[in-house]
């Protein structure tokens, strides 16, 4: 009898082991922002709904790029989604490191994710992120001082009419910049921002060869083009400044235009955060009339590196992470304002969304931005403030400290580019191209 | 006069004392203010010092999503495991180089040291690739066995310093009563360099707590310990200087209680032997 009632328990404690093992859970790493924790407030949903158990590794942007790399680039299996940009998803693609995100099912409407997005997340064809949200770069300006300074903010600027409105803007003793724009060094910070420049003045990082370009005059007025603007109206120390200093600034009342990530929008008429909530004001990033606009393109997206156990969970993760489902998720929660923007059409067709004020500035800057066809003169790659190749990101962030020096005052453009010049060219040459 | 003179200076030193001590303590001091503001206030400017309305609004929310006590755990485990397991294996190295020294015993010194000097991201894929193999990857046990590792040479070195202040004549002394190697290590020599075992004890937990290179780099979820929670809060698109204030703060807070309360033992280890 005692045996008996052994036996049943036993077996049932198998039975539960056996359940508990088969439980599914999956690991993902993904970067610190606003949009990223909001979701995973909601995951609980997606368990309820699937029974998958989801983990989180949540890190900096910069540590995270180096973990992920490490991982995928050994196998290592420690993730089996994981948060990367358009810069990492082509070439990651293009070595089979990346599961093709094909076969998702109908209700998620691949076709409805932004062309620009998919385009820049996919290698010959095949998509291998989903992007969570996407962003271009815009100009945010003060609607108040541009009024004081007498002048009138066309939907799509020139550099010039920038320089002088900058200008016009500063007020020194009132503690006002008229213009605050990165200047700290990384390929990602500063680097992203000049390159994005550039391309408006005519430059490029390479030609069709695969030789650097800095040697051309194209750079040289970009780089004294945005050091006399700097200089004239931009904060002191500028060349430190990255993101995160000139929202400080913005938000509290010191510049007068900012030129960065469209996703910046939300943040600077928060009035919770931000002291000049009530006179922000949007155009596209300028140009010099020759074609390209400074504005950039860029997306936070999943992908499952390949080689995971966990393949179909990760997909159901993804499909449900990107839909259109989640996106009302958020809005019914939080408000249209605060859904994760620019990675679906139909986003944009939402006349609810219509109303957010930053909707359609963030759309026609993600449309204006190209990034298979990124400069004024051809180029052999793909991305417009960097070069879709595994040797940029190396090369931006030492040719970016040579920029930041510049603006430090502590050497002066022509040494920069001949520096940036000698050393892209010796890496390329060490590259093999 | 002399008497005047000699006050004067104390209080000067005091007061100098002081000072640095502040200027130190400063960047933590400013760390613990900017937790209890807003995000907005955080990065107020001028910035505010005491006059601002404190919330704790920060820990909530960061207590609500990161689980504080796995990363803490993790963290005393690692921090802990690696400093026992470094001094077992130090003290018997230390012993041989102090007392039976060799014609290299300098060179292999200095060796150990200038394992130190070589960047750790230059062995971050040898290491990676054996933790897959070894099965060690966001392991404790693995994390414990870098860290020792890394630690090991300053351990081997502090352990060296402190025992040959020891005179060797009470070793001999105990051999000659019979001790063997074991008993002369284990009851004569440690109980003496006590001050100077804790000490390196104590800073070499305090190391292994801080480190965050090899712990963010080989943890995920079950072995991250509170450096990857730090990092949890760190963006560089985004203002969360308040909640990544509130995170540092629950995260050195047991390290900065635990050296406070050991602080006489840590100075009179530092200061063994310094005057003869």
């Amino acid at each position: 009898m005692y045996l008996k009632h052994a036996l049943r328990a036993a077996t049932a404690l198998t039975f539960v082991a056996t359940a508990a093992a088969h439980a599914q859970s999956i690991t993902i790493a993904t970067v610190n922002n606003g949009d990223m924790i909001r979701m995973q407030g909601y995951t609980d949903k997606f368990t309820e709904a699937t029974g998958i158990d989801v983990e989180w590794v949540t890190l900096e942007e910069n540590v995270l790029r180096q973990r992920v790399t490490t991982d995928i680039t050994t196998k290592g299996g420690q993730f089996d989604i994981m948060t990367i940009g358009m810069y990492e998803t082509p070439i990651w693609g293009a070595n089979g490191w990346l599961v093709p995100l094909d076969g998702m099912s109908a209700e998620y409407d691949v076709a409805d994710i932004l062309p620009a997005m998919s385009g820049g997340l996919s290698h010959d064809g095949t998509l291998y992120a989903a992007p969570f949200y996407g962003e271009s770069s815009m100009i945010m300006y003060r609607t108040d001082l541009m009024e004081k300074a007498g002048m009138e903010m066309p939907e799509a600027p020139s550099w010039q009419f920038i320089k002088e409105a900058a200008a016009a803007m500063t007020d020194r003793d009132a503690d006002i910049n008229g213009i605050c724009l990165r200047g700290k060094a990384g390929w990602g910070e500063g680097g992203a921002f000049i390159t994005a420049m550039s391309n408006s003045f005519g430059a490029r990082w390479f030609d069709e060869d695969w030789k650097p370009q800095f040697d051309q005059p194209e750079w040289a007025d970009t780089l004294n083009f945005y050091v006399e603007m700097m200089t004239e109206s931009g904060p002191a120390g500028y060349a430190t400044n990255g993101f995160n200093e000139n929202l400080s600034l913005f938000q509290q009342g010191k510049c007068g235009m900012w030129i960065d990530a469209t996703v910046a929008a939300s943040f600077v008429t928060n009035p919770d955060d931000s002291t000049v909530a009530d006179h922000v004001g949007f155009a596209l990033a300028p140009d010099t009339g020759l074609g390209k606009r400074s504005n950039w393109l860029w997306a936070w997206a999943l992908a499952i590196p390949a080689g995971t156990q966990q393949e179909d969970a990760a997909k159901q993760f993804i499909e449900w992470a990107t839909s259109k489902d989640y996106i009302e998720l958020v809005a019914e929660n939080e408000g249209w304002a605060n859904v994760p923007p620019g990675a679906r059409t139909s986003l944009y067709e939402n006349p609810e969304y219509q109303k957010v004020p930053f909707a359609k500035m963030t759309l026609d800057s993600i449309l204006t931005a190209d990034p298979n066809n990124p400069t004024v003169k051809p180029v052999p790659y793909v991305g417009i403030q960097f070069a879709a190749i595994p040797e940029f990101a190396g090369i931006a962030t030492q040719v970016s400290q040579e920029f930041s020096a510049v603006y430090a005052g502590q050497q002066t453009v022509e040494e920069a580019l001949a520096k940036a010049q000698a050393f892209t060219a010796e890496e390329m040459e060490a590259a093999g191209y | 006069m002399a008497r005047a003179v000699t006050t004067r200076r104390k209080s000067l030193n005091t007061v100098l004392a002081w000072a640095v001590g502040l200027l130190i303590f400063f960047p933590i001091l400013w760390t613990i203010l900017t937790s209890f503001k807003t995000e907005a206030q955080a990065i107020a400017s001028p910035p505010l010092f005491l006059n601002f309305n404190w919330t704790l609004e920060n820990y909530a929310i960061v207590q609500e999503r990161s689980d504080y006590m796995r990363f803490l755990w993790n963290s005393v485990i690692i921090a802990g495991g690696s400093t026992i397991l470094g001094v077992i294996i130090a003290v018997p190295a230390a012993w041989a180089m102090a007392f039976v020294p060799s014609k290299r015993t300098k060179d292999i010194l200095l060796w150990m040291l200038s394992t130190k000097m070589l960047p750790a991201v230059g062995v971050l894929y040898p290491i990676y690739l054996l933790f897959i193999r070894l099965g060690l990857l966001d392991t404790r046990g693995g994390l414990v066995v870098v860290l020792m590792l890394i630690n090991l040479p300053i351990i081997v070195w502090m352990l060296y310093t402190y025992f040959r202040e020891i005179p060797g004549e009470i070793l001999e002394a105990a051999r000659m009563d019979g001790a063997s190697l074991k008993e002369e290590i284990l009851y004569v020599l440690t109980p003496m360099a006590v001050p100077g075992i804790a000490s390196t004890v104590l800073l070499n937990f305090i190391l292994a707590w801080n480190e965050a290179f090899w712990t963010l780099n080989l943890t995920a979820v079950d072995a991250a310990p509170l450096t990857a929670f730090i990092a949890s809060y760190s963006s560089p698109e985004g203002l969360f200087f308040a909640k990544l204030s509130a995170a540092s703060t629950m995260a050195i807070a047991p390290i900065l209680i635990l050296g406070w309360f050991s602080q006489k033992q840590l100075v009179r280890g530092l200061t063994f032997g310094a005057v003869k």
